[in-house]
This record gives structure tokens, sequence and C-alpha cells, in this order.
């Protein structure tokens, strides 16, 4: 260590007067993607969007499933067996689309608009953007799942509190589903960061997230049989699925198990973008 | 201080930057030159690492650009190509590249007022026009006060006003010392503001020069004169560092040495008429296109542009 600051003496001694001295750090990389992100209009509509699907979307499941009850009209079995959970998280699947294609723009976008090159001119290192843009916009989505499912559930569980899908937030397993889906929404919005870095298209990027999160789950059908249950719950949409899912069953992952298998996959797309960002000319 | 090692580019089996050796010293305006497509926004993008040399290196102030802890102080960068979010106003762009280095709230108000955008600051940079965008990307260059700037082809598209702005504002850069490394296809652009002339082609290094011995490599300051009886006004004419050329049985002759005054004031002495006296300067831009004649991506039809240059 001490050559690096006997080094430091002559490189900074050229340079007359007094200059401020700046230095890029991991938290300045992180403030600067926070303004960065706050900064654009869109930013703010997609993410009222992806809260506005999370509660409307809960609500009408669970005030549809009520109205159905009431007046006893018939339910399909899969509708039947719904509790106050699964009913407010209904919206999840439209806000997932909504936070990822807004992770996939937070990359891709700068690509598209030729902003990466003033962010990496910044921050030549590169990583550090990287990691910064997907924790910042993981956290904000986490969040704003959050804030979505504890609206959505007290509203959901109330309205359907005179049914068989009634279930408080203090029954087993329900805090956790809460959560659990608020992880999944941050962890979509990771995934799509990651996806945005390692396409570099925002067409490229958003095609990718809608194959994977709700098109490759229909495709398996197309496998024999006996291999369809191995292969599927390990699926990114499957395996997230298990994360907020009340009751596990026989043929999903239980709810830490998904939630491994979902990092797992966050993990494996952040990867590549960090590869591409890193050996390949910006 | 820009220090530029057999730099080399390979896109497939095109070469953009072919061993580039170069130095872009400190305190002088440094012009880049060469046609369209001969490397040099390809160069500048090494220089600041969005583009990773395929041979050689480059280095900034003696290292690495990306090896620096803060990158923008140490060089200020105009990219040819946009590098801002439309959708994102002047200063919160500006805010954003400060954020990662610890640059003050200050010195963006600093940097928007020396680039006059303080009326448009708060303005989404998609409503900017070209001359505007400019300045934005200038105001961005500025923001960690470095003592080296580089701009890559900054003139371009730029109305009469926008071109004068740039101009006087290079000349004040390196009015404060600074080094400045500007890149440009217009000959006489660089030879309002620039000292020192690096020259590209295909590529390749074609001359690291002045202004001042570019014209002077190309032809000089070249006289002609016509007169009845050349022999004699040779004769007249002859002396040490005097040149004179002509073809034989024709009245004209080019001298190279001697102003027209002087060979008007000699002639007279001697009692030759003289039809023609003409001193004929050869321009930057002949000179150039002399130089580059080679290495032009696309030519036009040779007769034009051999015209053109004479």
């Amino acid at each position: 260590m001490s050559t690096l600051t006997t080094t430091a003496v002559p490189a900074a001694a050229p340079t007359p007067a007094v200059r401020p001295v700046y230095r890029v750090t991991g938290r300045r990389v992180l403030r600067s993607e926070w303004a960065k992100l706050w900064s654009l209009r869109s930013t703010w509509i997609t993410l009222a969007l992806a809260l506005v699907f999370l509660v409307a979307f809960g609500l009408i499941a669970a005030a549809q499933y009520e109205s159905r009850f009431s007046s006893g009209r018939h339910m399909d079995a899969d509708f039947a067996d719904s509790t106050a959970v699964s009913l407010s998280l209904f919206g999840t699947n439209f806000a997932q689309l909504a936070l990822g294609v807004l992770g996939v723009l937070v990359t891709a976008g700068e690509y598209s608009t030729g902003m990466i090159r003033s962010t990496l001119v910044g921050v030549p290192r590169r990583l550090p953007v990287l990691w910064a843009k997907a924790a910042v916009f993981g956290l904000i989505a986490f969040a704003v799942g959050l804030v979505g499912v504890f609206t959505a559930f007290p509203i959901g569980s109330g309205i359907v509190s005179s049914t068989p899908a009634a279930i408080g937030i203090s029954d087993s397993g329900v805090l956790r589903s809460l959560l659990g889906a608020g992880l999944y929404l941050g962890l979509v919005g990771v995934i799509g960061v990651a996806l945005g870095a390692l396409l570099r298209s925002v067409a490229g990027g958003i095609s990718v997230l809608v194959a994977s999160l709700m098109l490759i789950p229909g495709l398996t059908s197309l496998l024999p049989s006996s291999w369809q249950n191995h292969v599927k719950l390990y699926l990114p949409s499957e395996a997230g699925q298990s994360m907020f899912e009340l009751h596990h069953g026989a043929h999903t992952l239980t709810p830490t198990a998904g939630l491994v298998v979902f990092l797992g996959w966050a993990a494996l797309a952040l990867t590549g973008a960090a590869w591409r960002l890193a050996r390949t000319d910006a | 201080m820009i220090e530029a090692t057999q730099l080399t580019k390979r896109f497939g089996d095109r070469t953009a930057v072919d061993r580039l050796d170069f130095v872009v010293k400190p305190g002088s305006v440094t012009g880049f030159l060469g046609p369209n497509g001969a490397g040099k926004s390809t160069t500048m993008r090494m220089i600041v690492g969005l583009d990773t040399p395929s041979g050689g290196t480059v280095t900034v102030n003696g290292r690495r650009y990306a090896g620096h802890t803060a990158p923008l102080q140490e060089v200020g960068v105009l990219l040819e190509a946009k590098s801002v979010h439309p959708g994102r106003s002047a200063f919160a762009h500006l805010m954003a590249q400060a954020h990662t280095h610890g640059i003050p709230r200050r010195r963006v108000e600093e940097v928007i007022e020396l680039t006059g955008l303080q009326s448009v600051a708060k303005k989404r940079a998609k409503s900017f026009s070209l001359g505007m965008g400019q300045r934005l990307g200038i105001a961005a260059a500025l923001l960690g006060d470095p003592a080296t700037i580089m701009l890559d082809e900054p003139v371009n598209g730029l109305d009469p006003e926008g071109v004068l702005w740039i101009r006087n504002l290079l000349t004040e850069l390196a009015a404060d010392g600074r080094t400045v490394f500007v890149s440009s296809h217009l000959m006489t652009e660089m030879a309002l503001v620039a000292d020192h002339l690096i020259i590209v082609g295909q590529g390749r290094l074609l001359a690291d020069t002045t202004v001042h011995d570019l014209v002077r490599r190309a032809g000089g300051d070249t006289v002609s004169v016509a007169t009845a009886d050349p022999a004699r006004l040779r004769e007249v004419l002859a002396g040490p560092g005097v040149e004179i050329t002509g073809r034989g049985g024709e009245e004209e002759l080019y001298v190279v040495g001697l102003t027209a005054r002087e060979i008007g004031l000699k002639a007279a002495a001697a009692g030759i008429a003289l039809f023609e006296l003409t001193a004929r300067t050869v321009s930057l831009e002949a000179a150039f296109m002399e130089l580059t004649k080679d290495s032009v991506e696309y030519h036009g039809t040779t007769e034009i542009s051999a015209r053109a240059a004479a």
C-alpha cells in the first residue's frame, strides 16, 4: 500500500493550483443510476402502471370471486380453489410485464439512445454500472411490488371475507407469500435489466422476457409427459410462481426452492450481461 | 497528453485503424484530420475505452483511460454520435454524470452557464437543436474540468453561428492552457484553430506535422510569372534558394523562393516587361487533398477532384 500512496503524489503534482479531487466509487455509481432512473418520465409512468395492475387486478379478481360465490354461479375448479392470497396476487402477472419491460429499458434504452456512451465514458470500468442498475432497479421493483401486494391483500381479503377463500394476514404462510410476490417482482426487474444489457436491444430484451415468463411454460406441453413435470418446475416462470404460492403441490417447488431457482436464473442472466458488457465494444 | 503506440483496430477483415503512432502534446490544439472513414472516430473511441484496440496501446496522461480513478477529470470527450437520452433534461443528464465522480451541483451549473444552456437546462434533450445538443455534449466534456478535451467533428452540421461558437471555444480552451484534440474532415476549419496536425487516411498515419510545414511540403508559395523572354528572366532571378521551373517554349515560369514583389522589382530593374505576376499560395485544402488523395474511401469522378485540387 505504501507504493500506492507514494506514486499518488507525483501524479497529482503536474496540475497547477488547487483541483478538487474527484473519484468514481461504487456508491456514486449507484447514486448516478438512481438519479438517471427518476429523471425519466417513462419510469414514473411504468411504475405507476405496475402498481395499478397489482392493486386493480387483485381487487377485480376478489370481487369477481365474491360475486360468483354469493350468486351461486358456477366457477372453474381452478377459480374455486382460490384463496384471498391467490386472488389479490392476481395482478402479479401483469405487473411483472410492466416491471420487466422497464428493467429492459433501463439498460437497452441506453443503447438505443446512445446514452451508454456517456455512461461508459464516466465509468469506463463498466461492470459497476451493471451492478448499480440491477441493484437500484431491483430494489425499486421490489418496493413497488410490496406496496402493491400489501395494498391489494387487505382490501381483497376484506371483499372475500365471507367466502371459503377468506384468509387473514396472520394465517400461516400469508405473510411469506406476500413477501415472496414482492421479491419475485424485484427479481423480474433484475432479469429485465440483465436481458437489456445482454441483448442491447429494447425489442429483443422484451421479447426474450415475455417468452421466458409467459410463452415457454406453454411449450413444455410439447415435451413427453414424463419429462414435463421435471423440466417445467425449474422454468423461470414456474419457479418464480412457487415463491408466492400459498400451498405447494406435488409438481411445484417449495417457496424456498423456488426462490433459489429463480435467483439462479437472475444470476445467469446477469452473468451473461456482465460478460457482454465487459467483452464487447460499446 | 495522449499517446498512441501502434494502435490498431480491426472490424472483421477491415482494418479501421492501422498501427497509429502519435502523441497529443499538452497545451496545444491538435487537429486530427482525415477523410470520412479514415478511422478518426474509432481512434477517439479507443482513447476513452469504448472500443478495445485489436493491437497496440493508447494512454491518457500515462495510463489507460479506464485505469484512472476520476476519468472525467483526465479527458473530457464530445463524441460525434449522440450520447444523451432524449427523455432526460440537460441538467439531469449532467447531474447524473456528475454523481459518478462526486462532482458538486455547483460545477454542473457552471458548465451550463459556460455553454449558454441556462434557458433550456430543464428542457428534455429531445427538443434540442443540433447546436444545443452539441453545447450539451461540450458541457459534459467540461464537467470534470479536465486538462485534455477531445472533440469528434464538433462543427459537423452546425450553422455558421454554431461553427463560430465552437471555434472561439477551442481557442479559449487552448488559451486556458488545456490540451485540445479535435477531429475534422475539413482542413480549412482546422487551419483556423490547430497548431499541430495529425493526418490519417484509411487508418494509417499520413502526416504528423504543423500547418506551416504542411503548406511548405505541398508546394509552398509559388509565384507564376510570364514574360516574352523567359530565358533572360531566369538569369535575372537566379540566386541562392530560388527555384525556377517552366516548360521550354512557353512564356510562363514558376518561381519558388522569391515574393511577387521581389520578382517585379528585379524584372523592372532589368527592363523586362512582365505579362503576368501571380502569387499562388497553395491552399491548405489542396495540400490536404494531395496528401489524402490515395486514401479517400469513396472517390468522386477523379477528373473533378483533381481539378478542384489544382
